[in-house]
């Protein structure tokens, strides 16, 4: 495959690439650009960040699970490309000046995500730094220095590559799929390929297991699947809508499912992550779908020319295994529009970066004191996200009250077994299960039960 | 003025544009070979069949070395000779190297690594602490026993009595940049070890040895570390010595790094410690007897386990003067990574161990733990009377005469309005049934020095040109705790002159020997006074000779601000060295250093094993979640003792540093294994280190601007660990808000991850 890409402002056209190549790689050992790190080779460090530019978005990106059939077409900027006028960018100065780096491992990467920040006018540090890992600084001095650097800046190189992008016109290769119908078409011809979404899984195949995962094409510029639009009933969310993308949406319609997505993973990933992805890979400890599920999301699949929708929690039937057929894939998410009550709730050990042990979304309408609506779903309590039917049902024409809410105490173990691994007990997962719809009726209250809402 | 001046870090312009290089960024010559280790995939058992077959026809792999295959020692260990390379016949734990896959590419390299099949004859792994004392699988003959007066007794004898257990959990280091090395063979049997290491002089002699080579042979070089914190002082042998023995059989350069995974797995952490404890006190909280016991969790060879054990044991008192104390401390062998080195080098249990007595002591009395804290700590060194002959000291015999946690504690009980915001809480947590918060104060006192008398020796070679400028040399390496800045100031200080003319090299075995690690905060202490030393050599001959030159009085020569000056005089620094050249003045010299006055006798525990103490004490206040144990800190004053400051902005800067990770290894670092020995959290997916939103919204950070009574370098202390451990006052905070959940004692252990914390609010409402 022919893959052809700025990088720093040069063109770089790569002949017989192996487009399942991360992009760290190739800086790294085959361009000799070794100012972008490796620190974890999954996605989780931020130190390999870089920044990946189109016609509309600027986006920093984890390189090590980045693969070169993503990059096709777009400018990258790597630490050794920042610079502005031939001097420092104001981030790399500030982080002098206010002592931001120690062993220095973890700067290049910092800095690429706080120019991506500036660029994008994200003025939250902590929602633009949650992908990124220092060992040494205690992080209070980076941020001093992001403070300081505040100012936004749209380096020449932005417009310069951009340009450029147009002016030497870097056709969409001919073998990827552009459009929804081209994956259909696809599919049926080998409905064996292999789709590559925003590869946060798929890229840790490739990093940590190894896997051959060919025959597989890259979605990525199926344009007509990033779109969300707002139909009569229903929001209409195409699978290829980034999880960042998702996240910008979400809070303008569901503070708190935007919240949640704010806690998933990170900007890095979140711009790369795709909610087809999230669904897809039937995870049972993915952020969207018990979100999603609590919202009555239904969801469309698509097989040549026929398509069938489902609501959300039919796609899953158990553990690694979904409802989705030879030559399927997953178009659309709908999302019914009257779900501005959904409350999500997500139990990890770190608040930023991190997989959820427990993830609770409470979907309750109350009218006249009484429950009209109950949608009750959880992640990390089963071997897929799930229902809580039996809560539900015990919700369900009840008045909000305490007896209501004490009465669903010995019904959680009816809905869920939940297991014992590294990021939480069985016993843990129940009660918090249990805890958080509590939480959910003392904040119906009007009391504070959010530690990230208390301040010293 | 270039001491204590806030200098950014000598590499900060190269770390910022991604010009810093690390041994994985060296450019490597088109021949050379990546490798990768085969583990062993059980924690106990003997290897019956190796079949290797399809490593070596996987793409791009040039040859795979087994333990037969080496041609001198197999052997990695720091000392105990315990450690094979390669595994012989028996293993010992999930993740020990048995084969080295030799290939073109890293990536090539550690797929065919896990393509072997091994077959083994499996034994039942001794993985608990429990399981090993009932195995009595154990380092040493038995338990080192260390005590002052009589605790026994005392105990017996006290009002009020309190015993208990405290569980801390390991630590992974995760410094960002992974373990690596790259060793290039040149002409008639030499060998370059490029390695990530914060002990060279090591690596070379491990080096010659596996390659029955003089360690003149072996040149050993290290420009910086991505991290450190003790996890390059000994885990970093393994990949250098593979790298050399396969260039020196393949006469190619080969370089090894470890994946993030491998690292997790192959690599040692901190000390696991489960502490008993009993103490008797009377109704003030002054505590008459103490006893401890320390059950160390060390992992499958010896490591550095003996002398961390001891340094726990040397801290148990932490600021505390205790009149009858035992300290019993087990050594414990298991089937797992071997512990190793990190921060603080076993202090940091010890320590927390004596905080947890005071806490608890304080929950039965009702009291402020800080009353119980201030009722029992040493006594300031103000405060000493003159002459006193019973000198206070530690268990361990050594006197304290430098205290000044007292003072340091009062001041930041004013700086952090800490019993107003105290009583707050107290009463916001009445007003609020589910969150609830917590306020601790805790103190930190570390004894400086290595506890192995010998190693506290560091060597300089410094370089005056004619030109006037300065290139150095020291033992030290750099790993990000700006060690190199320091003592560029050292030496900028010594000759007079702008920093610009003085340049530090990379560590390099060639140009300093025998060096002891970067460790137990030493680094800027020893290396500094070295290189201090030996630019006095050449000032003094400089001076010697201008004097006569000038006919002025030797005394009379001054080097300051880029100018000398000789009685009535003066002339630039650089005319001075070159006038110096022309009439033949030697302008180079090596500088010796050892630290005076300390002696210890690990066997009695008796001595003076520390130069000096370092200080600290710390204010955090926390929120807690009591429906999900979830919390926040919310605020953090930190007040630490770094001696007259050599660079006030580095030492700030290690004491957040220091502050954060210590509240990792209390917190979300919870470190799993399964049953089979396997560790489960092997990558940042499931490890969690603090990341940008942990840090305190509020951290407010200061030094005591105390100059040491010691005579250290311009009168400073290290800072590299003794900051750790002021990552206790969250620890202790957490339990305060569960306190409020009830009248129990919260009993929490480490790490207070979210799901701990839950338990022990539940604990405190209900009982076990
Ligand atoms: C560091 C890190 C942190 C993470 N944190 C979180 C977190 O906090 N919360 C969370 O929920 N997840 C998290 N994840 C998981 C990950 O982000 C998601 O699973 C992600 O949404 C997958 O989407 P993707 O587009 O990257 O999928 P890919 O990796 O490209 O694909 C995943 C799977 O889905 C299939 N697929 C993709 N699109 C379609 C489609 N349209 N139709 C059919 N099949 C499809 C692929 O073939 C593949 O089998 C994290 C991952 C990483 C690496
Ligand atoms: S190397 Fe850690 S995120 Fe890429
Ligand atoms: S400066 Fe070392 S990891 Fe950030």
């Amino acid at each position: 495959m022919n893959i052809r890409f700025l990088l720093n402002g040069e063109t770089i056209t790569l002949e017989k690439a192996r487009p399942e190549e991360t992009l760290l790689d190739l800086l790294r050992e085959d361009r000799g650009l070794c100012g972008t790190k490796e620190g974890c080779n999954e996605g989780d460090c931020g130190a390999c960040t870089v920044i990946v530019i189109d016609e509309n978005s600027v986006k920093p990106l984890n390189a090590c699970i980045l693969l070169l059939g993503q990059v096709h077409g777009k400018a990258v900027r790597t630490i050794e490309g920042v610079g502005v006028d031939g001097k420092l960018h104001p981030i790399q100065d500030a982080i002098i000046k206010n002592h931001g780096s120690q062993c220095g491992f973890c700067t290049p990467g910092i800095i690429m995500s706080l120019v991506a920040a500036q660029m994008n006018n994200e003025k939250d540090h902590d929602v633009a730094l949650a992908g990124n890992l220092c060992r040494c600084t205690g992080y209070a001095p980076i941020i001093r220095a992001a403070e300081v650097a505040q100012q936004v800046v749209l380096p020449e190189w932005l417009i310069f590559d951009r340009e450029k992008l147009v002016s030497c016109a870097i056709l969409p290769s001919l073998e990827q799929p552009k459009s929804s119908d081209d994956i259909a078409a696809l599919l049926v011809k080998s409905p064996k390929t292999r789709l590559i979404a925003g590869a946060t899984d798929i890229g840790l195949w490739l990093t940590k297991e190894f896997r051959d995962i060919s025959p597989f094409t890259f979605l990525n510029q199926a344009n007509d699947l990033t779109k969300i639009e707002e139909m009569e009933v229903d929001y209409k969310i195409g699978a290829m809508v980034n999880i960042e993308d998702l996240r910008l949406w979400a809070a303008s319609v569901s503070p708190s499912y935007g919240e949640l997505l704010r806690r998933y993973a990170s900007i890095q990933i979140r711009y790369a992550a795709t909610i087809g992805g999230n669904i897809a890979n039937g995870s049972p400890i993915g952020d969207n779908p018990p979100a999603l599920i609590a919202a009555g999301a239904r969801i469309e699949l698509r097989c040549g020319e026929s398509r069938r929708t489902l609501p959300l929690e039919a796609f899953f039937i158990e553990y690694g295994k979904q409802d989705l057929r030879d030559g399927e894939f997953l178009e659309s998410i709908f999302v019914p529009k009257d779900f501005e009550n959904l409350c999500c709730y997500k139990i990890s050990k770190r608040f930023d970066q991190d997989i959820s042990a427990v993830c609770g979304c409470f979907n309750i309408l109350v009218q006249e004191d009484r429950i009209v609506k109950a949608r009750v779903a959880f992640g990390g309590m089963a071997a897929t996200p799930k229902r809580a039917t039996h809560i539900e049902e015990a919700l369900i024409g009840r008045d909000w009250s305490l007896a209501t809410i004490q009465s669903c105490e010995n019904l959680w173990d009816k809905d869920f077994t939940p297991l014992s691994d590294i990021r939480a007990s069985s016993a843990y997962r129940l009660k918090t299960a249990q805890n958080l719809l509590w939480r959910y009726y003392r904040e119906s209250l009007g009391e504070t039960c959010n530690v990230l809402e208390v301040s010293a | 003025m270039t001491i204590g001046s806030p200098l950014p870090h000598e590499a900060a312009s190269l770390h910022v544009t991604g010009r810093a290089r690390y041994v994985d960024d060296q450019p490597l010559p088109e021949n050379a070979l990546h490798l990768a280790f085969g583990l062993s995939k059980v924690a106990r058992g003997r290897i019956v069949k190796m079949d290797l077959s399809e490593v070596l026809n996987s793409t791009g792999v040039f040859g795979v070395l087994t333990a037969n295959d080496l041609p001198y020692e197999n052997d990695t260990s720091p000392g105990a000779k315990d450690e094979p390379l390669l595994a012989e016949t028996d293993v010992y734990y999930v993740g020990q190297p048995v084969f080295l896959v030799m290939a073109n590419s890293h990536l090539a390299a550690r797929k065919a690594a896990q393509k072997g099949k091994l077959e083994y004859e499996t034994y039942p792994p001794v993985l608990t602490i429990q399981e090993a004392l009932d195995a009595e699988s154990r380092f040493e003959e038995g338990p080192r026993i260390y005590q002052k007066g009589d605790a026994e007794t005392a105990i017996s004898v006290s009002d009020r009595k309190l015993s208990g257990v405290l569980i801390t959990g390991g630590q992974e280091h995760f410094y960002l940049e992974g373990q690596a090395a790259l060793a290039i063979p040149s002409e008639d049997e030499e060998i370059t070890v490029h390695s990530s290491t914060q002990h060279p002089s090591e690596v070379q002699h491990k080096v010659a040895d596996a390659l029955g080579f003089g360690m003149h042979q072996v040149r050993v070089e290290v420009r910086r570390m991505g991290g450190g914190f003790g996890g390059k002082e000994s885990q970093a042998n393994g990949l250098a010595i593979a790298c050399a023995v396969a260039a020196i059989m393949t006469g190619r350069p080969c370089k090894m790094r470890y994946d993030r995974d491998d690292d997790f797995i192959i690599t040692g952490k901190r000390h696991e410690f489960k502490i008993e404890y009993e103490v008797g006190f009377d109704e003030t909280g002054k505590i008459n007897g103490l006893s401890f016991i320390h059950y160390v969790r060390c992992g499958w060879s010896q490591d550095l386990s003996i002398p961390v054990s001891d340094r726990a044991m040397l801290h148990a008192d932490n600021a505390y003067n205790l009149a009858h104390c035992r300290i019993e401390s087990h050594r414990l062998r298991t089937n797992i990574q071997s512990a190793t080195a990190f921060r603080g080098f076993g202090g940091p249990q010890g320590m927390l161990g004596m905080e947890r007595v005071i806490d608890h002591i304080a929950h039965d009395l009702t009291l402020d733990p800080l009353i119980v804290r201030q009722r029992n700590y040493y006594t300031d060194a103000k405060d000493l009377k003159p002459n006193f002959k019973d000198m206070q000291t530690t268990p361990y015999g050594m006197k304290v005469k430098d205290f000044v946690l007292n003072a340091m504690t009062d001041e930041i009980v004013k700086t952090s309005d800490y019993y107003k915001r105290r009583k707050d809480i107290e009463a916001w947590n009445l007003n609020n049934s589910i969150l609830k918060r917590g306020i601790a104060l805790t103190p930190v006192k570390f004894g400086i020095s290595f506890t192995l008398t010998h190693l506290n020796q560091a060597g300089a070679l410094v370089n005056l040109y004619q030109d006037g400028t300065v290139r150095l040399n020291h033992g030290g390496t750099e790993m990000g705790q700006g060690l190199f800045q320091k003592i560029a100031q050292v030496a900028a200080k010594s000759f007079g002159i702008n920093l610009a003319s003085v340049k530090i090299t990379a560590t390099d075995t060639d140009k300093v020997p025998n060096t002891s690690a970067t460790a137990a905060s030493s680094g800027s202490d020893l290396n500094g006074m070295a290189v201090k030393i030996a630019c006095e050599t050449i000032c003094d001959r400089m001076s010697g000779f201008l004097a006569e030159y000038y006919q002025e009085k030797i005394t009379s020569v001054r080097f300051e601000g880029g100018l000398v000056q000789i009685g009535k005089h003066e002339i630039s620094f650089p005319d001075a060295v070159q006038l110096c050249y022309q009439n033949r003045v030697s302008l180079s010299a090596t500088g010796f250093y050892k630290t005076p006055d300390i002696f210890w006798d690990r066997i009695k525990g008796h001595g003076r094993p520390f130069f000096y103490f370092a200080h600290g004490v710390s204010v955090s206040e926390v929120v807690i979640d009591t429906l999900t144990g979830e919390n926040r800190l919310l605020r953090t004053d930190l007040l630490h003792d770094a001696g007259a400051s050599l660079n006030s902005a580095i030492d700030v800067g290690q004491v957040e540093g220091a502050y954060v990770q210590g509240v990792g290894w209390l917190t979300t670092e919870e470190l799993v294994w399964d049953n089979a020995g396997k560790l489960m959290t092997h990558a940042p997916s499931t490890y969690k280190i603090p990341a940008f939103s942990d840090r305190p919204d509020i951290f407010n950070v200061a030094l005591w601007d105390n100059e040491n009574s010691e005579e250290t370098i311009y009168r400073s202390k290290a800072v590299g660990e003794p900051p750790f451990m002021l990552g206790f006052s969250a620890f202790l905070a957490l339990s305060h808000a569960a306190s409020f959940c009830g009248k129990n004692y919260p009993e929490l252990n480490t790490p207070a991850t979210h799901e701990r914390l839950f338990w022990a609010c539940d604990r405190v409402k209900h009982g076990d």
